[in-house]
């Protein structure tokens, strides 16, 4: 450890204050703190801190995202096979998911992180670790077969407009992966939507029938899976989105850790169940009439309330305010759903939405701190009078 | 007799090198010294030069902004240094002790009969007046003013802080003999631990309060806001536990007290306990017979370990502090330190930590940082360690973007640095909160002139 601590500080000294590179400093820094936490010590404010940064918090989240990713590999592979007919084994489902699902996740890191560094050294700060979970995520909500170049130029969009232009990690209104999933969802339609997009090589299969439970609700058609099937995940959809069991396991984790916002993830589902037995209870046409319970283990919904709808930045910020908006995140989905059939998908544009009233919520929340306090001056006044 | 209150959020950090309950002299000092940064936008006027002599209690220098505040010499001696730093900056005033000077007498008038302006001008004269500091603000207390009450907290939960059941276990006559004469300026809220009040339960001319919660429930700021809390144009006025004593022994012997009753902690202190000294002492005397462990650099802070000043061992006392901590310095790397369930052994309030299985262990802290600076991204962890209803991000906010309206009716007027301390402690993004709460507060009595 010494040894390359000595190596790496060797490296570092042309990128030192005064030398040739600075400029470049945040580059090389990011690969060092990456390595080891650095020796800084606190210079003011309180002399201790705690052990948990930005870093380790991002960190925890990918663990969170671990197995639902895993999961989503192999049904990859899974939705594959059964569609071919082939025999498969777990192992070969697992490596078909992984050829094709490795190269976006390399493609989405290698340009996004690309951009954060090229910023970042512009603006003469450090690289913030925003963009990894951010790098993951984009894959992850992507159909399987969209092709690589567009999953580059819709993580350049979501990184460029939806991060940096206001401000990079942390000033952003719109979660990032969504807004990159938005991009995709209006630039290449074909490509993200319809029933031949959800299976692997499904142009190259014949006879498919790939289209997802909300797809398949909204052109009328009846569900063939139970809510089980559903709810572990063995059905077409995005990549990762499918196995409401693994995002639950996320959820726990970003619950125990505190990392993620039980508020918001409570509130969402509630919203939506709320919403969905509603629709239930006048039950007009088939997809009002789907099931309330299962519309919590289909479609995005569940990947969507625990990993996107969480986004610290994006959402609400207040206690307060954080119910309120992952309950309307919750019933904005579900009306979207039953609402406008033309976007079965109801979660991300819920929770685009809720980003952008976010500020809304808070200010509002706030400003009834702000009157309660004067309030209280107001009456303190009147008694000394 | 109050009901106790309780405080529900906050943490407790358990670390090593907890004062035992022995109380002791120090090694006598030979030297003393005020230091003016210790009394928060106050800019001193000196009164004497290098070579004069000096008695206990006359005056070294005054305030700028209120004249009639005087900072008095804790001993007799001869000023032997005025060490002055960027811009000619005063930084210590220092005294080399010489009984022989003797002290300043005052005459006291008998406390049935004197009245509030009386007491205000025995404290002016005598130099104890900056041992009252004000809210908002946490500047020392304006003679002017007419305080809503006036607050002293003996419930102490910052880090490795001092038990004033047991610091002032030889003082509790002069203690309430100090209460009697602040009665005499506002109603006294006293608090204590709920758990154990002490002597503090007998207390008498005092509305006692019984405090439960972890820190910062030990904040005088934290109580005021949820016992009587701070409207705009309110003052209420605060004195630490010893000053009252202090207060007390002036109008008891009509002579300036400068008792000072410092508990040495920290994990490099082999000997954590407390030391009966006086204000402005050198932190050679006192750390003479704590025996430090330097081993490996060390930190010393005067005060606790989040809102204390890192000082040079060469120098001295603060004129407030009862605690004067040292721990380790932090400047090492961690290969991978910043994986999650790594490193367990710093304590972290955060679950991402295995720490937390051992909770009931004392943990050695260093200064490292932990981490960089970085953008605010995680919501909500402030809420957590902040027991006032005042939301602490969107003041921070107001304060970094100097919005003097906003931070007025966001609560600025309730709080001081200090109560920001545990977020500067928890913050994953290393947010200097204190700093910018200071800053704020500064920009506030600038403002309103």
């Amino acid at each position: 450890m010494n040894f390359l601590r000595k190596s790496l500080d060797n490296i570092k000294k042309p990128f030192g204050k005064g030398e040739k590179y600075e400029r470049f400093a945040p580059a090389i820094n990011a690969f060092d703190t990456f390595l080891f936490v650095p020796n800084h010590t606190t210079h003011k404010g309180a002399h201790i801190r705690d052990a948990v940064d930005l870093k380790r918090t991002m960190v925890t989240v990918i663990i969170a995202l671990l197995p639902a990713l895993i999961y989503g590999i192999y049904n990859t592979g899974y939705q594959y096979f059964i569609q071919t007919g082939e025999a498969f084994t777990f192992l070969d489902a697992f490596i078909h998911g992984s050829w094709k699902i490795l190269p976006m996740i390399a493609v989405s890191y290698i340009v996004g992180l690309t951009i954060e560094f090229i910023f970042a050294i512009y603006r003469g700060h450090e690289v913030n670790e925003g963009y990894l979970v951010t790098g993951l995520l984009i894959p992850m909500i992507m159909p399987v077969d969209i092709p690589l170049w567009m999953v580059a130029i819709s993580v350049a969009f979501a990184v460029l407009i939806a991060k940096e232009a206001f401000g990079g990690t942390g000033m952003n209104i719109l979660n990032p992966a969504l807004t990159a999933r938005a991009f995709a969802f209006f630039a290449y339609p074909t490509y993200m939507s319809g029933n031949k997009v959800w299976v692997s090589e499904a142009s190259n299969i014949d006879a498919i029938s790939g289209e997802t439970i909300l797809g398949s609700l909204a052109a009328g058609n009846n569900v063939s899976y139970s809510f089980f099937e559903m709810f572990q995940g063995a059905i077409p959809g995005s990549i990762a989105e499918t196995s409401t069991l693994w995002v639950a396991v996320g959820a726990f984790i970003l619950i125990f850790t505190g990392v993620g916002s039980w508020r918001i993830i409570v509130g969402g589902i509630g919203g939506a169940a709320i919403m969905g037995f509603l629709f239930n209870l006048w039950g007009a046409n088939a997809l009002m009439s789907f099931d309330w319970m299962n519309h919590l283990v289909v479609g995005g919904f569940a990947f969507g309330i625990v990993f996107m709808a969480t986004d610290p930045v994006s959402a609400a910020q207040t206690n307060q305010g954080k119910w309120i908006y992952g309950i309307l995140v919750g019933i904005f989905c579900i009306l979207i759903r039953v609402f406008n059939p033309a976007y079965p998908e109801g979660v991300m544009l819920a929770i685009l939405l809720m980003n952008v009233f976010a500020p809304t919520i808070d200010h509002y929340v706030v400003e009834g701190n702000i009157k309660r306090r004067k309030k209280r001056w107001a009456a303190a006044q009147l008694k000394t009078a | 007799m109050s009901k106790d209150i309780r405080i529900r959020k906050g943490f407790n950090l358990n670390l090593e090198g907890e004062a035992n309950k022995i109380l002791v002299d120090t090694h006598p000092s030979k030297t003393y010294a005020l230091k003016p940064d210790d009394f928060f936008f106050s800019t001193p006027k000196l009164l004497v030069k290098e070579g004069e002599k000096a008695q206990k209690g006359s005056p070294l220098f005054f305030s700028k902004q209120n004249p009639r505040i005087h900072f008095v010499s804790p001993v007799g001696g001869e000023v032997t240094a005025i060490v002055r730093g960027a811009k000619r900056k005063i930084l210590e005033v220092v005294i080399t002790q010489d009984d022989a000077q003797g002290s300043v007498h005052h005459d006291i008038p008998s406390l049935e009969s004197i009245n509030q302006e009386q007491v205000k001008e025995v404290l002016l004269k005598a130099g104890a007046w900056p041992f009252i500091t004000q809210r908002p603000y946490g500047t020392i207390a304006q003679p002017e003013d007419t305080p809503k009450a006036i607050f002293v907290s003996a419930f102490s939960t910052a880090p490795l802080d001092v038990d004033y059941d047991f610091l002032l276990k030889n003082n509790k006559a002069e203690f309430q003999k100090g209460i009697d004469v602040l009665a005499k300026i506002a109603e006294v809220t006293l608090t204590a631990d709920a758990n154990f009040k002490g002597f503090f339960e007998k207390v008498a001319n005092a509305n006692i309060v019984g405090i439960k919660g972890e820190h910062p429930a030990g904040n005088v700021g934290v109580q005021i806001h949820h016992i009587n809390p701070i409207n705009a144009g309110d003052r209420v006025w605060v004195v630490n536990p010893e000053d009252v004593a202090n207060i007390g022994m002036l109008f008891s012997t009509g002579e300036f007290s400068a008792q000072r009753t410092v508990a040495v902690v920290g994990s490099s202190v082999k000997n954590p306990q407390y030391y009966k000294t006086t204000i402005g002492a050198s932190i050679h005397s006192l750390l003479q017979g704590a025996e430090i462990n330097d081993a490996q650099p060390n930190r010393y802070i005067n005060g606790d370990v989040l809102t204390g000043v890192a000082t040079a061992v060469d120098s001295y006392l603060g004129y407030y502090n009862n605690l004067f901590s040292v721990i380790p310095e932090g400047n090492h790397f961690r290969m991978f330190g910043w994986l999650p369930f790594v490193d367990n052994k710093i304590p972290s309030m955060s679950k991402t930590s295995l720490s937390w299985i051992f909770g009931k262990r004392k943990a050695i802290v260093d200064t490292n940082l932990n981490g960089e600076e970085r953008a605010l991204v995680v919501t909500g962890e402030m809420e957590k360690v902040f027991p006032m209803d005042i939301y602490p991000m969107q003041l921070i906010k107001a304060c970094m973007i100097e919005d003097v309206e906003r931070m007025e009716v966001l609560g600025i007027y309730e709080v001081v640095p200090q109560d920001f301390a545990m977020i500067d402690y928890s913050s994953t993004s290393k947010l200097e909160a204190q700093e910018i709460i200071r800053k704020g507060v500064e920009l506030m009595i600038k403002e309103e002139g």
